[in-house]
């Protein structure tokens, strides 16, 4: 199995299960494992076997998510109520400035603007917010334990997904009372939610690993979360942007996939192409980067928790 | 390819681990930035292991001595995997289930089921698996109405007791067991010590770090013995803990010998 190469770890997997005696436990390939452990700088394992690892774990980052819900009273009738009335009061609370700044001259269409903008906005910063503590709160089970690290992050964006999901009730009736146009393309609005997820697991990674390094990114984080939300196009349309602030939004990597988000639900056409390659690259520039950093660090977590 | 039957359950080459510490109470970006201000460095190299050669074969039961901070931990890490080496390489061939001295419970407020569920899936049980292993676990701890309290209100000896059950029943072809076989009352050590001895006569490779020389002496096969990263010695354990009681200078008294 083995090619030489120095600095790397290489875990494979070798024979076939059914080559060892008997018992029933033994379907399992789990049994006839192969590890080999090599020295390596930051370096990258090899990633055919860490994704096969990753997948075969995926129950890990399901039950995590489920395990985090249930301590957040996800399964209770309050706890869900819960969810859907404090974005709720929170979007109220943001209508009310932006319609006093603004001289009382918003209408209902701009509620909706605001509240899928700002529902979709928390699904990642939420998802950001737990990822970071994701992997310094798993510390016991990372000394202990070798599993692919990325889990943890990647079950933060999932939990946080799962708490994404009842705001979408909120957001129906208000695009319905508001009068806005109904159609096919607000099938747009799934793979920009899948964008939204590629941005937030891109971060989430970068922020987790950050942590590590850094404990008090923990009480930073939130001050940029916040300007992260002023700085996107939720409390105003992005056409209402100056010109001389316009590199801001492009800048954001959330700036095209909420304008995209905005074109579709409250303009009601499928987004421009420009905006969506925007938002296509920064998801897969955030996402790499966030993978390969988070990647490569995570066998020193270990020492370092 | 090798069938994992083949060759040594453990074969480490020319170990070597040697940790980048930060000696801060906590690493944080300002005191980063501030140390950066007045150049200063507070990361501190510890070689915690040494150029340590040996092989487990398969069956074996190894035990591993020697003094608080000799590397005894580190070294059953970077065999689990979970530490890199620095230099050097290790061969393992067979899944490794690890009682570390730190325990199962990542999450304090989280039950003892879900503690045992997540530490099993994230070990790679699958769920079916994890499943009929669960009750044997839960049985042989014997905390049964405890599994659905938070782990915070758990005592140490509820705690050891939960983490040794999930360790041996996880049915590993290597089982690592780092100083956790005195936990719980008289009773339960007799029944873990019993444990053991049942899986020490399985075909089943063992390391077992203990403190309790008597029961090194009683279950293994062969012993090492580290000493500051260094591998001291590699024999039968009476040879071995002889020399490390001759070094040590306190001779086989009770508290040495004191039974598991």
């Amino acid at each position: 199995m083995s090619t030489d190469t120095p600095n790397s770890v290489q875990e494979t997997e070798t024979g076939p299960p059914g080559a060892r005696p008997t018992s029933v436990l033994q379907r399992d390939d789990e049994l006839s494992e192969h590890h080999v452990y090599e020295p390596h700088r930051v370096g990258l394992p090899p990633i055919g076997t860490y994704v096969k690892r990753l997948w075969e774990r995926r129950e890990f980052a399901f039950e995590l998510s489920r395990t985090k819900l249930r301590a957040q009273h996800f399964n209770t009738v309050f706890g869900q109520l819960w969810l859907i009335i404090n974005p709720l009061l929170l979007a109220l609370v943001y209508f009310v400035l932006v319609d006093i700044l603004r001289d009382g001259s918003r209408g209902p269409q701009f509620l909706a603007h605001l509240t899928a903008g700002l529902f979709a906005y928390y699904f990642v910063s939420d998802s950001v917010r737990q990822a970071s503590r994701s992997v310094v709160s798993a510390g016991r089970l990372i000394l202990n334990t070798p599993f692919p690290r990325v889990l943890l992050p990647l079950s933060a964006v999932l939990t946080a997904f799962k708490r994404f999901l009842p705001t979408i009730a909120i957001y129906v009736p208000i695009h319905a009372l508001s009068g806005l146009p109904v159609g096919w393309h607000l099938l747009w609005t799934l793979p920009l939610v899948a964008l939204f997820a590629l941005v937030a697991a891109g971060v989430g990674m970068l922020a987790a690993a950050a942590q590590v390094y850094f404990r008090d990114l923990a009480s930073f984080l939130p001050y940029v979360l916040r300007v992260w939300l002023y700085i996107s196009p939720v409390l105003y349309f992005a056409q209402e942007v100056p010109e001389r602030y316009r590199a801001i939004l492009a800048l954001n990597p959330l700036g095209a996939p909420l304008t995209a988000w905005s074109q579709v639900l409250n303009s009601g056409h499928a987004p421009s192409a420009d905006v969506l390659g925007l938002s296509l690259a920064w998801a897969v520039v955030l996402l790499v980067a966030g993978a390969l950093f988070f990647v490569s660090r995570e066998r020193e977590f270990a020492v370092r928790l | 390819m090798p069938s994992a039957s083949e060759g040594p359950s453990i074969a480490v080459d020319r170990l070597s681990v040697t940790y980048r510490t930060s000696i801060e109470r906590s690493p944080t970006l300002s005191g980063t930035l501030l140390r950066l201000g007045r150049r200063q460095r507070t990361v501190r190299t510890t070689q915690a292991l040494k150029d340590v050669s040996f092989e487990v074969p398969k069956g074996t039961v190894l035990g591993v001595i020697g003094a608080n901070g000799a590397g005894k931990s580190t070294l059953m890490r970077t065999v689990a995997g979970i530490l890199p080496p620095t230099e050097g390489r290790i061969e393992v061939r067979g899944r490794v289930s690890t009682l570390l001295a730190l325990g199962v419970g990542f999450n304090r407020e989280l039950s003892g089921r879900e503690n045992v569920v997540l530490g099993g899936l994230a070990a790679g049980l699958s769920r079916r698996r994890l499943q009929d292993k669960y009750e044997e676990i839960v049985a042989f701890s014997e905390l049964e109405e405890f599994m659905d309290m938070p782990m915070r209100t758990y005592s140490s000896g509820m705690y050891g007791r939960l983490a040794f059950s999930v360790a041996v029943n996880m049915e590993p072809d290597i089982l690592i067991i780092d100083e956790a076989l005195s936990v719980g009352d008289a009773r339960f050590r007799r029944k873990s010590f019993e444990k053991m001895r049942e899986l020490c006569g399985q075909d089943r490779t063992i390391l077992l770090v203990s403190h309790a020389l008597g029961s090194i002496r009683d279950l293994c096969d062969e012993a090492i013995w580290i000493h500051r990263g260094e591998l001291r010695m590699a024999d039968e354990p009476d040879a071995v803990i002889d020399a490390y009681t001759t070094f040590l200078d306190v001779g086989e008294d009770a508290v040495t010998l004191e039974d598991v």
